[in-house]
C-alpha cells in the first residue's frame, strides 16, 4: 500500500471559531455532540427530579411555577419534555452522534467523515432543534403536555386543549421536525462514510462491531426520521392551517365544540409516529450493543464470541424492528388479528436478542477479566438489557398489554431496556474511550463509585415501578392523593424519590470525574487498555487528520485477544504480519 | 441501477480525463475516483444520493399511505377538478429527463458547448415545471379549492408542494453544476453531472408517481 501525503481534504483550521465552533472535523463533531447530550441529560434529570418531588409530596414548593405549586398540567409539560430531551437529545445523540462521529471514521480508518460539512450542518440542525424544542419551556401557555408521542387530538386542537399545547407545542413539533432533518443529514454520512471510506484491509467482516451498530443505527434513522418529519409536517398543518388529517370530526372540548374539523384520524399519526418510534428504541440501543461488545471482548481478553452471529443479529433486530410498531398501539382497539401479528414479530426479536446476550455471556466465559470502570459498565449494560427486554416478553402479549398498557409497568419496562441501559452504553464509552477522546484517564475508584451508585440507583428506582404497574397505578398521574387504591403504593413511590435523588446526585461525582481529569486526569498512553482496534494505534487524543497523513493497513479482525502462541494477549488490527510475535 | 452508475462513472472519468488516470494526490485535489486516494473517493457522492433517495422515498410514502389511509377511513373525501395544465407539466418534467441525458451525452463527448446548453434548457424545463405547479394552484384557488377545502385538496397540497420543494433542490444543484468552478471542488463535473442527473431523473419518476396517486385517487 502506498502511504503518501493525503490530498483533497480539508487542511487544520486557525481561527477559533472554525476549530472549535463551526468545526469540520468529525471528533470535535463528535465531542460538540456529546456536549449537547451532557447538558441535555442534566436538563432532563431536572425535570424527571421536579415530577418525582411532586409525586410524593404534592404540596411543596416548586421552582418555575407560579405560585409555587405545580399544577397537573405543569406535571404533563414535564413528562413531555423529560421524554422528549432525553430521547432525541440523549438517547439518539450521544451514542450515535457523539461517539459515532468520533470513532467511526478513525476505527474503519479514514482521515474524517465522507462530508464534513454535512457534518457540521447535522451538529448545528440538532443544536437548532434542542433550542426550538427548550424555548418551548418560555412561550406563553409553557411548553406542551401531550408526551413525547404528541398523540393527537390533544396535540392538534392548539390552545384549547391546555396550556402549552398552543405555541409550545407549536415548537415542540418544529423543534423534532428539525430533529429528523439533522438526523437524516447524520445517517447519509455514517453510513457513506463506511460503505465507501474504509482503509485498506478493512473488509466488513473486520469492522468492530462498535461500527457494525453504528451502522445498521444509521440505516434505521435514514428509514425512519422520514416518517416522522412527513408526520410532523401533516400535524403542524392540522394546528396552523386547519387541515384534517388527524382531527376527527364532532370533538367538544371542554363544552366547545370543534366544528372546523372532520374526518381525520387520531390512529394514522399513532402509526405514522410508531413506525418511527419503534426503530428510534434501537437506534438509542444498538450502539450500546456495539459498545457492550467492544468493552466487554477487551476486558475479557477474549474474542467476542460468535462475531458473524453479533453481526447477523444486530441486522435483525434493526429489520424486525420495523415490523413491530403496532405493538404500541394493542389499546387503539386494532383488530386482535393485527395485533396477534404484531405480537408474534414482536416476540420474535427475542431470538436476536437472546443471541446477543448468550454471546455476551460466552465471550466473558473463561475470560481474564478485568474490571475497569468501562467494563463494569459494559457488564451493567448487559444486566439492564436483560431485565428491560424480560418485561418486554410481557407487553409483547396484546392480552397482558391492555392491563400494563397505562401503568407504571411500561414506565419501568421502557426505562430500564432504552433509558438507562443505553445510558450505560454511553457511560461505558465514556471510560473507555475517554483517555483517546482528552489525552488523560478518567479517574478508576471515583469511576467505581460512580458505577455501583448508579447500578444500584437505576436498579432501586425502576424494579420497584413493575409492581406499581402490576398493581394498577396509571402513569402520567401527576398526584394520587384521595385515589383510595394507590394510598397504599405511596410508600414505594417515597423510595424511588429517594432513590432517584441519590442516583442523580451520583452523577454529580461523574460530572467532577469528566471535568477534573480532562484537566489534571493520568495522562494517556497511546493505547492504555492494550485494545486492539485502530484508534489505539494513535496518539491520544489524535492528531487533526487522524493518521497524520499516513494510510492505515488492517490485516486481521478486530478481537484477536489471547492468540495462542502470540507473545502478547492482544494482536492489534494493524500490526503487520511480519510484527506479530515482537513486542509491540 | 447501482451497476449502471458505476458502469457510467468509469465512461465518464475516462473521458474527462483523455484516458490516462489522475495521479493520486495531484493537483485535481478533488479526484480520489481510483479508490487509493486518500482523498475522498468520488463513488461515496454515488452511494450518498441513492441513500438519500431512499430517506425522500420514505418521507413520501409515509405521505402517501397518509393519502390511502385517510381516504378509505373516513367519508368526507370530495374530489375536485383536476388542473389541466398538471397534463402539461408531467410531459415537460418528462422532457427535462430527455434533455439531461442529452446534455451527459455531450459531456462525455467533450462537446462543452452543446453541454451546456442541453443543461441550460433542462434547467430552464425544471422552473416553467415548477412555473406550471404555481399555476395548477392558482387555478385550484380560483375555483375555491384550498389546503383546507377537502382532504383530497389538503393532499393535493402537500404533496405537490413537498414535490417542488425537492425538485427546486434539484434546480438549484443543476445550476450548482453549470456554475461551478471544477479546479476548486472536491467532486469533478462528471460525478457532479452524474449524480445531479440521477437525483432529477428520481425526482421525475416521483412525479409521474404523485401524479398517477393524485390523479387516480382524487
Amino acid at each position: 500500500m502506498v502511504t503518501h501525503e493525503s490530498g483533497g481534504h480539508h487542511h487544520p483550521p486557525s481561527g477559533f471559531i472554525r476549530k472549535y465552533i463551526f468545526s469540520l472535523d468529525h471528533k470535535v463533531i463528535g465531542i460538540q455532540y456529546y456536549f449537547l447530550a451532557l447538558f441535555s441529560v442534566f436538563v432532563g434529570m431536572a425535570l424527571s427530579m421536579l415530577m418525582r418531588i411532586h409525586l410524593v409530596w404534592p404540596n411543596a414548593k416548586m421552582p418555575f411555577t407560579p405560585g409555587g405549586q405545580m399544577t397537573p398540567e405543569q406535571y404533563l409539560a414535564l413528562v413531555t419534555m423529560h421524554g422528549s430531551i432525553m430521547v432525541f437529545m440523549v438517547l439518539t445523540t450521544a451514542p450515535q452522534s457523539g461517539f459515532g462521529n468520533y470513532m467511526l471514521p478513525i476505527q474503519i480508518g479514514a482521515e474524517d467523515m465522507a462530508f464534513p460539512v454535512l457534518n457540521m450542518l447535522s451538529f448545528w440542525t440538532t443544536f437548532l432543534s434542542l433550542v426550538v424544542l427548550v424555548s418551548a419551556f418560555f412561550v406563553t401557555g409553557g411548553a406542551p403536555i401531550s408526551g413525547w408521542t404528541a398523540y393527537p387530538p390533544l396535540s392538534a386542537l392548539g390552545e384549547i386543549a391546555g396550556p402549552g399545547q398552543g405555541t409550545g407545542q407549536n415548537l415542540w413539533i418544529i423543534g423534532v421536525a428539525i430533529f429528523c432533518i439533522g438526523s437524516l443529514l447524520g445517517a447519509l454520512n455514517f453510513i457513506t462514510t463506511t460503505v465507501d471510506l474504509r482503509a485498506k484491509g478493512m473488509t466488513l467482516g473486520r469492522m468492530p462491531l462498535t461500527v457494525w451498530a453504528w451502522l445498521v443505527t444509521a440505516i434505521l434513522g435514514l428509514l425512519a426520521f422520514g416518517v416522522l418529519l412527513a408526520a410532523c409536517l401533516l400535524l403542524l398543518l392540522d394546528r396552523v392551517a386547519g387541515t384534517s388529517f388527524f382531527i376527527p370530526g364532532g370533538l367538544v372540548v371542554t363544552d366547545t365544540p370543534i366544528v372546523s374539523h372532520t374526518g381525520g384520524s387520531p390512529l394514522l399519526w399513532q402509526h405514522l409516529f410508531w413506525f418511527f418510534g419503534h426503530p428510534e428504541v434501537y437506534i438509542a440501543i444498538l450502539p450500546g450493543m456495539g459498545v457492550a461488545s467492544h468493552v466487554l471482548s477487551t476486558f475479557s481478553r477474549k474474542p467476542v464470541f460468535g462475531y458473524k452471529a453479533m453481526v447477523g443479529a444486530l441486522g435483525a433486530i434493526g429489520f424486525l424492528g420495523f415490523c413491530v410498531w403496532g405493538h404500541h398501539m394493542f389499546i387503539s382497539g386494532m383488530s386482535p388479528y393485527s395485533a396477534f401479528a404484531f405480537s408474534l414479530l414482536t416476540m420474535t426479536i427475542g431470538v436476536p436478542s437472546a443471541i446477543k446476550t448468550f454471546n455476551w455471556l460466552g465471550t466473558l466465559w473463561g475470560g481474564k477479566i478485568q474490571f475497569t470502570t468501562a467494563m463494569m459498565f459494559g457488564l451493567g449494560f448487559v444486566s439492564l438489557f436483560v431485565t428491560g427486554g424480560l418485561s418486554g416478553l410481557f407487553l409483547a402479549q396484546p392480552s397482558i398489554d391492555l392491563y400494563l398498557h397505562d401503568t407504571y409497568f411500561v414506565v419501568a419496562h421502557f426505562h430500564l431496556i432504552m433509558g438507562v441501559a443505553a445510558i450505560f452504553g454511553i457511560f461505558a464509552a465514556t471510560y473507555f474511550w475517554f483517555p483517546k477522546m482528552f489525552g488523560r484517564m478518567l479517574n478508576e475508584p471515583i469511576g467505581k463509585a460512580h458505577f455501583w451508585l448508579t447500578f444500584i440507583g437505576v436498579y432501586s428506582i425502576f424494579m420497584p415501578m413493575h409492581f406499581l404497574g402490576l398493581a394498577g397505578h396509571p402513569r402520567r398521574y401527576a398526584d394520587t392523593t384521595g385515589v383510595n387504591f394507590l394510598a397504599p403504593l405511596h410508600p414505594v413511590h417515597y423510595f424511588i424519590t429517594i432513590a432517584a435523588m441519590i442516583t442523580i446526585t451520583a452523577q454529580l461525582i461523574f460530572l467532577f470525574n469528566f471535568f477534573y481529569s480532562m484537566k489534571a486526569g493520568q495522562k494517556a498512553t497511546e493505547n492504555p487498555w492494550n485494545a486492539t482496534t485502530l484508534e489505539w494505534s494513535i496518539p491520544s487524543p489524535p492528531p487533526f487528520d487522524n493518521f497524520a497523513g499516513h494510510v492505515p493497513v488492517v490485516y486481521r479482525g478486530p478481537y484477536e485477544f489471547s492468540v495462542p502462541g502470540a507473545s502478547e494477549d492482544y494482536i492489534p488490527q494493524y500490526l503487520a504480519p511480519e510484527r506479530v510475535g515482537k513486542a509491540h | 441501477m447501482p451497476g449502471t452508475i458505476t458502469d457510467e462513472l468509469e465512461i465518464i472519468d475516462a473521458g474527462r480525463g483523455g484516458g490516462t488516470d489522475v495521479p493520486a494526490g495531484g493537483e485535481d485535489d478533488g479526484d480520489g475516483s481510483g479508490g487509493e486516494s486518500r482523498g475522498m473517493p468520488q463513488r461515496a457522492y454515488f452511494t450518498v444520493i441513492q441513500l438519500a433517495m431512499a430517506g425522500i422515498v420514505m418521507f413520501f410514502m409515509a405521505l402517501t399511505s397518509s393519502f390511502l389511509v385517510r381516504k378509505g377511513l373516513a367519508n368526507d373525501w370530495v374530489s375536485f377538478n383536476f388542473p389541466r395544465i398538471l397534463w402539461l407539466n408531467t410531459l415537460i418534467l418528462l422532457a427535462s429527463s430527455l434533455t439531461i441525458q442529452i446534455a451527459r451525452r455531450h459531456l462525455r463527448g467533450h462537446q462543452r458547448a452543446a453541454f451546456k446548453r442541453w443543461w441550460s434548457l433542462t434547467t430552464g424545463l425544471g422552473v416553467l415545471f415548477l412555473a406550471g405547479q404555481l399555476i395548477a394552484w392558482r387555478q385550484l384557488a380560483h375555483e375555491g379549492v384550498f389546503l383546507v377545502t377537502n382532504p383530497s385538496s389538503s393532499f393535493f397540497y402537500v404533496l405537490t408542494a413537498a414535490h417542488g420543494l425537492h425538485l427546486l433542490g434539484g434546480i438549484l444543484a443543476l445550476l450548482y453544476v453549470s456554475r461551478r468552478n471544477w479546479q476548486r471542488a472536491r467532486i469533478s463535473q462528471a460525478t457532479a453531472t452524474d449524480v445531479t442527473s440521477i437525483y432529477w431523473h428520481c425526482m421525475d419518476g416521483l412525479w409521474v408517481f404523485l401524479f398517477a396517486l393524485l390523479y387516480l385517487g382524487r
